[in-house]
């Protein structure tokens, strides 16, 4: 398993029997493949619809059915198509048990910041706000840093998608909580030593009495 | 009364400087012959409502390549480099939002509201120059409820009397903007009889649809 199937195998983890679940582009989107059979997760799709599949077969696609990315889609049984007043009530209103996304910056305080860097990249938020806000649990999935540089830091330098939102962490190094007193290290990966991952992480970690080994 | 009309006479009914409302998400479920169509026409200084401007070769994002937009508001502009050039170099005004906020300002202008509160960029850069309201203790952004002069949506089997079915995800922005404009125009990939769409199947009543234009393939 290379480092970011390990995040996304790990986020797998999160999930429980039934929980509906947005995913975001990139290493969030490679967390379906590692969810176990033994247990039924739901997918929501922003741009529309709940019961999110895999990619389409060649020749499969239909140009009236892809993701929030506008990426060729399916949809499982049992699942149905709405507009974007209703799909964002599922985010907003506290329907949606979890979301994964990726972060420019994450904080102690659970702040999280991916989408702008001012001067430089202005995607926009997308829906990313509404996720972040109003998801049951905030899971943020990425690398631990970004060539280099750090990405999880005592405050965010860049704008905010939500203030205090994230619940955990999870990378290749760890999986880190965000609670009242900072960062928890509650899981670490041996490839790594507390001493290394702390030096790739600005904020300084509380290692938990009862850490384990992510892997 | 009858709504369908030509491509030409739809695209008369916009004049510089009017307020569009778009559906379609990158592309998907968007009217794409009455965009090629406005592009030809030239007109310009449009304020654009959509959720995206898309791709520059796709959808929404032809009328920003073709700079035939003044300002644009909408959720994300990352899959089109021309929105972003242009907004650096002040040829545009681009007014980012929360895509479901901005979904909620379109039905509550559709629904006679005045605006809707929501807890979504407190604490963030999208909360600066807002009225914040406090309720029960909780922060919340006043978002105004927003109309346009024109909405150009799309509908996958519309009826002549402006009934409109939506295939799959194509439906997204297209159904809220039907209600909060003006004058709706609604280009249909395909044109039935009047009765041939089950009641129960209708996703955006015909009272909202003023005219039917059929799509180009």
């Amino acid at each position: 398993m290379n480092y970011k199937e390990l995040v996304a195998n790990r986020v797998a983890k999160e999930f429980k029997d039934g929980d509906l679940v947005n995913l975001g582009i990139g290493l969030p989107t490679m967390v379906a493949d590692f969810v176990s059979d033994d247990i039924e997760v739901i997918f929501h799709s922003e741009n529309g619809f709940v019961g999110l599949g895999g990619a389409p077969e060649e020749g499969q696609e239909d140009k009236d059915l892809v993701n929030a990315g506008s990426m060729p889609a399916t949809i499982l049984e049992g699942g149905m198509f709405f507009d974007s007043a209703m799909s964002f009530s599922i985010i907003r209103g506290g329907h949606l048990d979890a979301t994964v996304l990726g972060a420019l910056q994450v904080d102690e305080k659970g702040n999280l910041a991916n989408w702008k860097i001012p001067g430089k990249l202005v995607p926009g938020m997308g829906g990313a706000m509404d996720l972040v806000g109003g998801a049951k649990q905030v899971i943020v999935a990425m690398m631990h840093t970004a060539k280099g540089n750090h990405k999880i830091m005592k405050e965010c330098t860049l704008p905010l998608t939500g203030a205090g939102k994230v619940d955990k962490i999870i990378t290749e190094m760890g999986v880190l909580e965000v609670t009242d007193k900072g960062l928890l290290l509650t899981e670490y990966n041996p490839e790594f030593t507390i001493d290394q991952i702390q030096e790739a992480t600005e904020a300084t970690l509380i290692v938990s009495d009862n850490l384990i080994k992510m892997v | 009364m009858k709504k369908k009309i030509a491509l030409n006479e739809a695209i008369a009914k916009i004049e510089d400087g009017m307020t569009l409302m778009i559906g379609g998400f990158l592309g998907c479920g968007t009217p794409e012959a009455m965009i090629d169509a406005l592009v030809e026409s030239g007109k310009k200084d449009l304020t654009i409502i959509c959720n995206d401007t898309s791709f520059v070769d796709r959808g929404i994002g032809k009328l920003i390549v073709s700079q035939q937009v003044k300002k644009v508001m909408t959720s994300h502009i990352g899959t089109n480099k021309e929105t972003g050039r242009q907004m650096n170099e002040g040829l545009m005004e681009v007014d980012l939002v929360p895509q479901g906020t901005l979904a909620e300002q379109v039905r509550a202008g559709g629904a006679g509201l005045g605006g809707v509160l929501t807890p979504i960029g407190i604490g963030t850069p999208v909360e600066e120059g807002k009225t914040i309201i406090e309720l029960n203790g909780e922060k919340f952004i006043l978002a105004e409820g927003l109309k346009a002069d024109v909405a150009l949506i799309f509908g996958s089997i519309v009826d002549e009397k402006g009934n409109v079915y939506y295939n799959k995800t194509t439906r997204n922005f297209n159904p809220l903007m039907a209600t909060a404009a003006e004058v709706v125009i609604c280009e249909a990939e395909k044109i039935v009889k009047t009765g041939e769409i089950d009641p129960h199947q209708v996703m955006t009543p015909g009272i909202f649809v003023n005219y039917v234009v059929e799509g180009v393939n």
